[in-house]
């Protein structure tokens, strides 16, 4: 028998483990309350207040940094950070998804050892990896090496310290993040129902495109918002693969706080950005229940 | 109800166990160093404890921005002795965030050079002792730039053979100090026009840039991935330890002095065991060593009279003498003027 969501049974008032279930949820609740609602709350008090000289607040109320981060220079960079972090996504996705899918349809046995293979490089620390990145891309690196070894070029290609190098910092980080929800989604995929759509004659596209891509689709929005997330927020690898030339809006919050010392602005910003976020993670839940509903055909 | 039972027992051992942390005697404060990574010797906080008897802890931070901000923020709790250069002295000493010194409990000051006894920004070491001096300027391949630069413009405006070969320091006195001085101006200018000529300088500079860098720029001259970088006298060694051909230049049009010091802060629980550390440090042999270890010159006029003869040769900015750096323009603490400062540094990071 299986248990379908909505079936579990939900807590009467009368239920005698009510008390206990609320003792449990204390914990997790409180959790959430101290460590991402009261920030949250402080980085919207901060936003609207004046900056001190060496960091900290100065209790003057204003809408100041909320119209400088409105300014075209800052807004710029809010509209770059959304298309970098998009275009690894995008690419995340289309290397993913085929991998995703490989890894869920090969033999039981070969696909745990494939997922591990998978997540591996997170056993790494992020900055050992990205200076990884250095050594392979800079001018005198690996890739530039081989390439004037075998008489290909003769000056070396520009492959580190631009936005080429971001790119691929993150969706190499990232990609994780997405191969692991799209496994999920692939592989509850019944082999049968493929089966019923080649019978019913669609060719393998459009048991692709009517099939496997909308029962795919909550994977799809869970492993895109990930990246997309992370993506956005990431500054180490802007700053190590970018060289600190290109900045993304997770530079720009960063040095507000630690270098620039201007911590209403900084909150101004970042709070900009969670409003971002809050509205993906939306459209996610949307996705999703559409899906769902879509997906009670039977 | 077993099961309430079991909770109940959890939540008294709990209570027990913070009560016991909370109130367990503990032995006498240790102290917290707050330092650059890798900017003194490894073992001096161990050889520091068997000569003292003071346990000493080590925290890093990677700009003088931040570990003022974490001091800002927690009002300098938990850190004992900071070490920030010269300007922040005077913004900690200025928000009540540092301890005036007891001279008395620090013997060694003695042996510090006169002029370092008499620094503009904290003159008689009121707040401060200075750990270690020098200036900022052009670190280059004299294999792969010649001639030798002399002007910060030869950085700002490279020839077309060394665009995108280049990095300047990002944090904001610094960078700012570059395009100041390229202009004829102070490093400590406040005149809004100054500081925006300088602005439109800096960003035309940053279309030649191979990256903003304060930490590595001295690898990238070793690999050839940069022929010419902004960069501290001290840190131009690390770049000249492994290639030879790299050499350090003061531009014509002038630079910074900077001094980074030793503070206590005064939320220290332990300040006598803070001023013994920097007694410590003043120690001859050790600043001495202290100095051959870091490749910085120190202000510790006993310590560098001292100093292995051949380490001036192999890095001549050693040599620098402290009546030279005298010379040159000292930061200082810009007050309100700080604001525009970093406004002006961020939108030049974040232009296109």
């Amino acid at each position: 028998m299986t248990v379908r969501a909505g079936t579990i049974p939900v807590a009467a008032p009368a239920d005698p483990r009510a008390r206990e279930r609320l003792l449990l949820l204390a914990g997790p609740l409180g959790w959430i309350a101290l460590f991402l609602v009261v920030p949250c709350l402080l980085i919207g008090i901060y936003s609207l207040f004046e900056r001190g000289t060496y960091g900290g607040i100065e209790w003057n109320f204003t809408f100041e940094n909320f119209r400088r981060a409105a300014d075209p220079l800052y807004f710029g960079i809010l509209i770059k950070s959304l298309w970098i972090a998009g275009l690894a996504t995008a690419i995340a996705l289309l290397v993913g998804y085929p991998a995703a899918f490989l890894i869920a349809t090969s033999p039981e046995r070969w696909q745990k050892l494939l997922l591990v293979l998978a997540v591996l490089p997170f056993w790494t620390n992020y900055l050992i990896r990205s200076y990884a990145w250095i050594v392979i891309l800079n001018r005198e690196g690996a890739i530039n090496n081989l390439l004037r070894g075998l008489g290909l070029t003769s000056e070396p290609l520009p492959l580190l310290y631009n936005e080429f190098a971001i790119v691929l910092g993150l969706v190499y980080a990232y990609l994780p993040f997405m191969i692991l929800p799209l496994y999920a989604a692939i592989s509850r995929l019944g082999a049968d129902l493929i089966e019923a759509s080649t019978d019913l004659g669609a060719d393998g596209w459009r048991s692709f495109r009517r099939i496997i891509l909308p029962l795919t689709l909550p994977g799809i929005a869970a492993g895109s918002i990930f990246v997309f997330v992370y993506s956005l927020g990431n500054f180490i690898t802007p700053d190590l693969l970018g060289g600190g030339r290109t900045v993304m809006v997770g530079n720009l919050i960063y040095d507000q706080f630690l270098t620039a010392r201007d911590w209403p602005f900084g909150a101004a910003l970042a709070f900009i950005l969670i409003g971002i976020m809050m509205g993906l993670l939306t459209l996610q839940a949307f996705l999703i229940n559409r899906a769902r509903r879509i997906g009670t055909y039977d | 109800m077993n099961r309430n039972k079991w909770l109940g027992v959890l939540v008294v051992v709990a209570i027990v166990a913070v009560g016991a942390f909370l109130l367990w005697p503990r032995p006498p404060a240790k102290i917290v160093i707050s330092n650059w990574d890798g900017y003194m010797p490894a073992e001096l906080l161990q050889n520091f404890t068997k000569e003292t008897g003071i346990e000493a802890e080590l925290a890093v931070h990677a700009t003088n921005e931040e570990i003022m901000g974490k001091v800002t923020a927690g009002g300098g709790k938990g850190y004992d002795v900071l070490f920030v250069s010269s300007p922040f002295v005077e913004a900690l000493a200025k928000q009540g965030l540092i301890a005036e010194l007891d001279p008395g409990k620090i013997p060694n000051l003695a042996n510090l050079y006169p002029e370092a006894r008499a620094l503009a920004y904290d003159p008689n070491n009121k707040y401060s002792v200075p750990y270690a001096w020098g200036t900022t300027g052009i670190c280059y391949r004299s294999d792969l730039v010649s001639p030798a630069p002399t002007s910060w413009m030869e950085l700002l405006r490279p020839a077309d053979t060394h665009k995108g070969k280049v990095t300047m320091l990002a944090t904001d006195r610094w960078l700012m100090a570059a395009g100041l001085k390229a202009l004829g101006y102070s490093v400590n200018s406040t005149n809004p026009e100054e500081i925006a000529q300088a602005k439109a300088l800096l960003i035309e500079a940053k279309q030649h840039l191979l990256a903003y860098d304060d930490t590595t720029f001295y690898s990238k001259l070793v690999s050839g991935e940069a022929s010419m970088v902004q960069a501290w006298d001290g840190w131009c060694n690390y770049g000249i330890a492994e290639n030879a051909a790299i050499k350090f230049v003061v531009p014509r049009e002038g630079s910074d002095m900077w001094v980074d010091t030793m503070v206590v802060t005064a939320a220290s629980g332990n300040r006598d065991g803070a001023m013994a550390f920097i007694d410590y440090v003043l120690r001859p042999e050790v600043h001495r060593w202290v100095a051959e270890n870091i490749l910085y010159k120190v202000p510790n006029q006993v310590a560098m009279e001292a100093l292995d003869p051949a380490l001036a040769q192999q890095y001549p900015n050693i040599a620098i003498s402290p009546a030279e750096l005298m010379a040159l323009e000292q930061l200082r603490d810009l007050g309100d003027a700080q604001k525009t400062y970093t406004q002006t540094v961020t939108e030049i990071t974040a232009s296109q």
